[in-house]
């Protein structure tokens, strides 16, 4: 185990340092001249301009740029915004936020979608698995910002039952709506992973051999059907948590969560590069990190599974 | 010998009488001439898996369901002009948000627009956006994937590791950070190309896995000892073969690239509102949700039901192509 977590982290390097050069590359080689983005409509005089470029390392050639960002946020100095603030100072405003909501939209996700899936699965045929089932559906093919719309309308303006949008430090039902909206793709398709994977155990031989037994009815869901059906939903809720940190945009933008989505969103529009970079390079990592947690995990719930 | 009597006894026990509620009855075995099982009809060609899909699709209600709505959903793209003489883009500010009206029927958004000639023309952008997207995904991703899974080796090694960079960049991050590049642009070729750069990734890892158990299977190296080159194998035997998870996850992954592009029109970097589309038709219409709700449902709606046909279709396809993974 411990081999294998060293080569898995080994083998993670080469991934890292290939996904920042190609957000790197996306951001600056694009047309378009940062110096000018950030002036706006104003004259640059050319030696404003060229202080500028040199400060922000922009008259180096394009990989000398990219290996000094490389350099520098070895040692989390990501440089400055164009107004002048820590890049690292912004993130860390941010990031808080979109971590609450993503923890948030991850529990509503996990719990929703476990318990709805048992129960269709378990209850195949049912009228109440029908409507799982159609809800699940409509969650999945509806667009996640028209989800946020009608919930904003109905729960928010209309019913008065949350607040409509969330304030610059959010609170619990502030952030509980948003959570909702975030992780109500993600809970869909948990309901129909968890199903699918309940009704194909039920079928295996192993149950028929636990029942021949004697095993109670209980007993066998618990012991058997469940611990096999969660391998696989286990693995899709790692692989969202970072997804859903990357995901928070729509919600943030709903909801007016000043989270890290929301200042992602205004960097791309402001033009700002560094900012840019540094915030996708940030989320890459915590996406990658939480597939490795994800594979470790398979590890100690299937024992058929061993890494040398 | 005394050994194979006591089975053959018990086996006359257990066969002799059906038990209560057993549906069939059970033929003794010496009623049985083993030469009648062992004889394969030969008079019949063999079915392929292709053709016992089929069988199964076209007894599957859900099939039926989603093929309808998904050809209706082509017709009204490819054809728009057989179900409204109304121009979309043809506005009058006069109208603006009047409720639905005779020969209206689901009234004008804000610019004075036909909401229901707009909804009908919008199909062919997001049909268009799926169709190309999942044919490029699949051409783009299923050739990576072919590939490595074929070679494997360090051919493999390096195109996974690619694999694994475009992995770790979430589809609506990248698209974000690309289609910025192509803000002036109204083509629906930006998006295509762009949900085609950061989505071939699952195809390709799918298609890997399936090229890799395929080409261990007993029929290549059959094959390969009857003198067949590994490159005729890989067309003849190994794609084929491989097809089927292909399919299936095209199918379903069609309705979540029309869902990418009306979210990316959202964030106001998808197609620009000079192209009637169903994304660019609900976001514009979010400002009026307060007083005028049933802009915004047309649209959502279209785009709720051709997204659902896919679903649908994938899942029956998959029904009938992996009968392990069947849940009816």
């Amino acid at each position: 185990m411990g081999r294998y977590l060293l080569r898995r982290i080994l083998q993670m390097i080469p991934v890292v340092l290939g996904t920042t050069l190609l957000i790197y590359a996306l951001v600056f080689l694009m047309p378009g001249d940062p110096v000018a983005a950030m002036f706006g409509a104003k004259p640059v005089q050319p030696a404003v301009a060229a202080q500028i470029r040199a400060e922000y390392n922009l008259d180096k050639p394009f990989i000398i740029q990219y290996l000094l960002f490389l350099k520098n946020a070895l040692t989390f100095n990501f440089g400055k915004t164009f107004s002048g603030q820590q890049v690292l100072a912004v993130i860390g405003r941010a990031f808080p936020v979109t971590v609450k909501l993503a923890i948030m939209a991850f529990v509503f996700e996990a719990v929703f979608g476990v318990v709805f899936g048992i129960i269709s699965g378990l209850k195949k045929g049912k009228w109440y698995d029908t409507v799982i089932l159609v809800i699940s559906l409509l969650l999945i093919s509806v667009p996640t910002f028209v989800t946020g719309f009608v919930m904003q309308y109905f729960l928010g303006v209309q019913w008065h039952l949350l607040p409509i949008t969330a304030g610059p430090n959010p609170g619990f039902l502030d952030l509980l709506m948003p959570a909702m909206v975030l992780g109500s793709v993600s809970m869909a398709s948990i309901i129909r992973l968890t199903r699918s994977e309940i009704t194909a155990n039920i079928a295996e031989d192993y149950v028929r051999t636990a029942r021949a037994k004697g095993m109670s009815n209980k007993m066998v869901v618990l012991r058997h059907v469940l611990r096999n059906s969660l391998i696989p939903v286990v693995t899709y809720l790692g692989a969202d948590l970072g997804a859903l940190m990357g995901g928070a945009m729509i919600s943030e933008r709903i909801f007016n969560i000043q989270g890290i989505g929301n200042t992602l969103y205004q960097a791309i529009n402001r033009g700002e590069g560094t900012l840019v970079v540094s915030i996708v390079t940030l989320m890459v990592l915590i996406f990658v990190v939480c597939n490795l947690i994800v594979d470790m995990l398979y590890a100690v719930l299937d024992p058929r599974i061993r890494y040398q | 010998m005394s050994n194979d009597q006591n089975i053959n006894q018990n086996s006359d026990e257990f066969f002799a009488d059906p038990l209560p509620g057993q549906e069939r009855y059970v033929a003794p075995l010496d009623e049985t001439p083993l030469q009648d099982v062992d004889t394969v009809d030969e008079t019949n060609p063999p079915t392929s898996m292709w053709a016992d899909a089929w069988k199964t699709l076209r007894k599957n209600p859900l099939f039926i369901v989603s093929a309808v709505l998904v050809v209706l959903v082509f017709v009204v793209a490819l054809f728009p002009q057989l179900f409204t003489r109304i121009d979309p883009r043809d506005c009058d500010l006069t109208y603006s948000l009047e409720p639905a009206s005779p020969g209206h029927p689901f009234g004008f958004n804000n610019q004075g627009c036909d909401v229901y000639a707009r909804v009908i023309y919008g199909a062919r952008t997001s049909v268009a956006i799926g169709i190309y997207t999942t044919l490029l995904v699949s051409v783009l991703g299923g050739l990576i994937g072919a590939v490595a899974g074929f070679f494997g080796g360090w051919v493999d090694a390096v195109l996974s590791r690619l694999t694994d960079i475009f992995f770790a960049v979430p589809l609506l991050l990248g698209a974000i950070v690309l289609l910025q590049m192509f803000r002036t642009s109204s083509s629906i070729w930006k998006v295509i190309f762009t949900l085609t750069l950061f989505g071939w990734v699952s195809m390709a890892r799918i298609v890997r896995g399936a090229v890799m158990e395929a080409k261990n299977l007993e029929f290549n190296t059959a094959s390969l000892a009857l003198g067949s080159t590994p490159g005729r194998n890989l067309f003849r035997h190994i794609l084929p073969n491989s097809l089927a998870p292909a399919i299936v996850i095209a199918t379903m992954s069609l309705g979540s690239y029309i869902v990418s592009e009306a979210t990316l029109s959202f964030l106001g970097i998808g197609l620009p509102s000079s192209v009637v589309s169903w994304g660019g038709d609900i976001s514009t219409a979010q400002q009026y949700l307060r007083t005028n709700p049933s802009v915004l449902f047309y649209p959502s709606a279209a785009l709720a039901i051709t997204v659902l046909a896919f679903i649908m279709l994938g899942d029956a396809v998959q029904d009938a192509l992996d009968p392990k993974a069947r849940t009816a």
